[in-house]
């Protein structure tokens, strides 16, 4: 390592030429990209295929391999009942969760680009449901949505919201929502700065521009703003589609005592898999799924953001 | 009538905000009390009394303030908190050492060299970028009891550094790219070695960029959650973010620990996390907005 970074002669061959030199300059790179390399190999690319492995393989409860399964898993899959409602849940949960968390970034976006008192402190609070754990966030909405002790329900009795406390967290269908409205809530810092950072690289005299040619506030945003947004907008979108799709503890201490499947997201149903029923080889099976849809959102990303461009 | 229409215009744009300015400033208020609401339930929560925090109906502010739940706090029965800890920060000062250590060399010379190759391994480190432990939890699972490592530190060490280990070579890597080469060259000339260039003259300039990897990194690895779920089994071994949760669903829970722990899980990442408030987006986001 040391001997290869302190050679000042490989200077001369940054721009390669022919082919050999070509994989001497390869091959001089690798003791620079070799660890990150054998990390990303070793932790992210053979868990990936030992999972897709695993699959199609028929796993004991105890992780003895009983030999191929062939398609096993997979059909097992097709053949869960609760299926149908988890696939039905997990599309409203991305698609609810990242569109009203959107649509309140940009609203949040452009007000906190404003120039007011406070401003730095208000930018600042919201960074914290960003840092803090989310498995604590949701624990203390959880304690606060108790129909008896908690606080947050005897106040929305107390503000004449609600006749008397409501169970929030205890049936499927209020705790799922509940869990959207949190999942939106810990969205909301990233997306909110990601549409920051765009807004901040429009310049000020081209808004001017379009308010001197008598366009009202709301004309100037939709056709001028929100285009040049459109980079902004379409990474905020895709990484909270990914993340949101991911998630796993809002649901987990949400509806985690909840018995059954209505909750469930394909993402909780694998973590239900591998720790209540010790499914492996089902987990993997629904798991490469996942992973396949992770996939396919990736390459939209690449498609629409392009982010390898080099200016 | 145009003239007049555009000096209004103009003066709008400058001069309306100011009448403005003292209910943008309560809006303001207001939305800063909706983001930090769950954190000062916690903060309020965790100075009460068991028997008060469990009372019908709750109280909102605590009759009787007990600043000693933070000392007793560690003695729950639901799980063993000080281990908790210990296990959060040891996974993640190692996780962000050894992304740091894989990290920096990586992007400094992706950043310096083009050689063929380079745009794939950018490619390959924006794709794990985008990918989770979560989704890989299962595989990542098999793969620690095949090799006899599940249910240790080490295996999410390794989980820890290798899903974070994008960020921190693309958010450096920008930071590298972004320091003239003749600045290099200077330092070459004058007798310096790579490793001193890099020491001496590159190091300095990147600083920003390295504090933010660090940060972010640590702060990623001290609320992972879902591999933690399925590769640490052992109570002793789980960080916070898992054993907290098993407070949840129980009834008589010790809700005012839980509060304590939180805040104590919260504010140094809070506090990181706005040190490198500026450089937030600029990382994550791989370039894509500047």
């Amino acid at each position: 390592m040391t001997t290869t970074a302190t050679r000042p002669a490989s200077r001369s061959s940054d721009r390669p030429r022919g082919g050999r030199s070509r994989w001497a300059a390869t091959a001089r790179a690798l003791p620079w990209l070799g660890p990150t390399l054998l990390l990303v190999a070793g932790v992210v690319f053979f868990p990936a295929g030992y999972m897709a492995w695993t699959s199609f393989r028929d796993l004991s409860q105890f992780g003895i391999d009983n030999g191929p399964a062939g398609l096993d898993n997979y059909a097992r899959l097709l053949e869960f009942t609760a299926l149908p409602r988890v696939l039905l849940n997990t599309v409203v949960w991305v698609v609810g969760v990242v569109v009203v968390t959107v649509l309140l970034s940009l609203a949040l976006a452009q007000f906190l680009d404003k120039a007011f008192p406070g401003r730095r402190f208000v930018r600042l609070t919201i960074i914290v449901p960003w840092a803090a754990s989310v498995v604590m966030t949701t624990t203390v909405v959880y304690y606060g949505l108790d129909p008896f002790y908690g606080i947050i329900n005897a106040f929305l009795v107390d503000v004449g919201l609600l006749d008397q406390p409501y169970g929030f967290t205890r049936n499927a269908v209020p705790a799922f929502l509940t869990a959207m409205g949190i999942a939106v809530f810990v969205s909301l810092p990233f997306t909110t700065y990601t549409l920051l950072a765009g807004l901040q690289t429009i310049p000020t005299d081209v808004r001017e521009a379009a308010q001197m040619d008598g366009a009202g506030p709301w004309a100037t945003y939709r056709r001028i703003i929100l285009p040049l947004l459109r980079p902004a907008l379409a990474v905020a979108t895709i990484i909270n589609i990914i993340n949101v799709f991911n998630s796993l503890p809002i649901l987990a201490v949400i509806t985690g005592s909840i018995p059954g499947y209505n909750a469930d997201t394909t993402t909780t149903l694998i973590f239900k898999f591998i720790r209540a029923d010790r499914q492996i080889d089902t987990a993997s099976a629904l798991s490469i799924v996942n992973f396949l849809i992770v996939l396919a959102v990736i390459l939209v990303y690449l498609k629409v953001v392009k982010p390898m461009r080099e200016d | 009538m145009a003239a007049a229409v555009r000096t209004r215009a103009a003066r709008g744009a400058r001069g309306a905000r100011s009448p403005r300015r003292p209910l943008m400033a309560v809006a303001g208020a207001l939305i800063a009390l909706v983001f930090v609401l769950p954190y000062l339930i916690m903060l309020i929560g965790s100075f009460k009394s068991r028997s008060e925090i469990l009372r019908v109906p709750p109280t909102y502010l605590p009759e009787e303030w007990l600043p000693s739940n933070y000392v007793d706090m560690w003695s729950t029965p639901e799980t063993p908190l000080p281990y908790n800890l210990v296990s959060t920060i040891v996974i993640s000062v190692c996780a962000t050492l050894v992304v740091l250590v894989v990290a920096a060399p990586a992007a400094y010379y992706t950043a310096r060299h083009r050689f063929p190759g380079r745009l794939v391994f950018l490619l390959l480190v924006l794709v794990t970028q985008m990918l989770q432990p979560t989704v890989l939890a299962t595989g990542l699972f098999r793969q620690f009891v095949t090799l006899g490592i599940n249910d240790t530190w080490l295996a999410m060490i390794l989980v820890n550094s290798a899903f974070n280990l994008s960020f921190a070579v693309w958010i450096m890597h920008s930071f590298f790219a972004a320091i003239p080469r003749e600045l290099d060259e200077a330092a070459a000339l004058d007798g310096a070695s790579r490793l001193q260039i890099l020491r001496r003259v590159t190091m300095p300039l990147v600083w920003p960029g390295v504090v933010t990897a660090i940060i972010f990194t640590f702060v990623a690895c001290w609320n992972e959650f879902a591999a933690s779920l399925v590769i640490l089994t052992t109570a002793e071994n789980q960080p916070l973010s898992v054993a907290l949760t098993k407070f949840v669903g129980q009834y008589e829970s010790a809700w005012q620990y839980v509060f304590g722990v939180s805040i104590v899980g919260i504010v140094p990442v809070v506090v990181l996390f706005a040190l490198i408030e500026k450089r937030l987006v600029a990382g994550l986001t791989a370039g894509a907005v500047k």
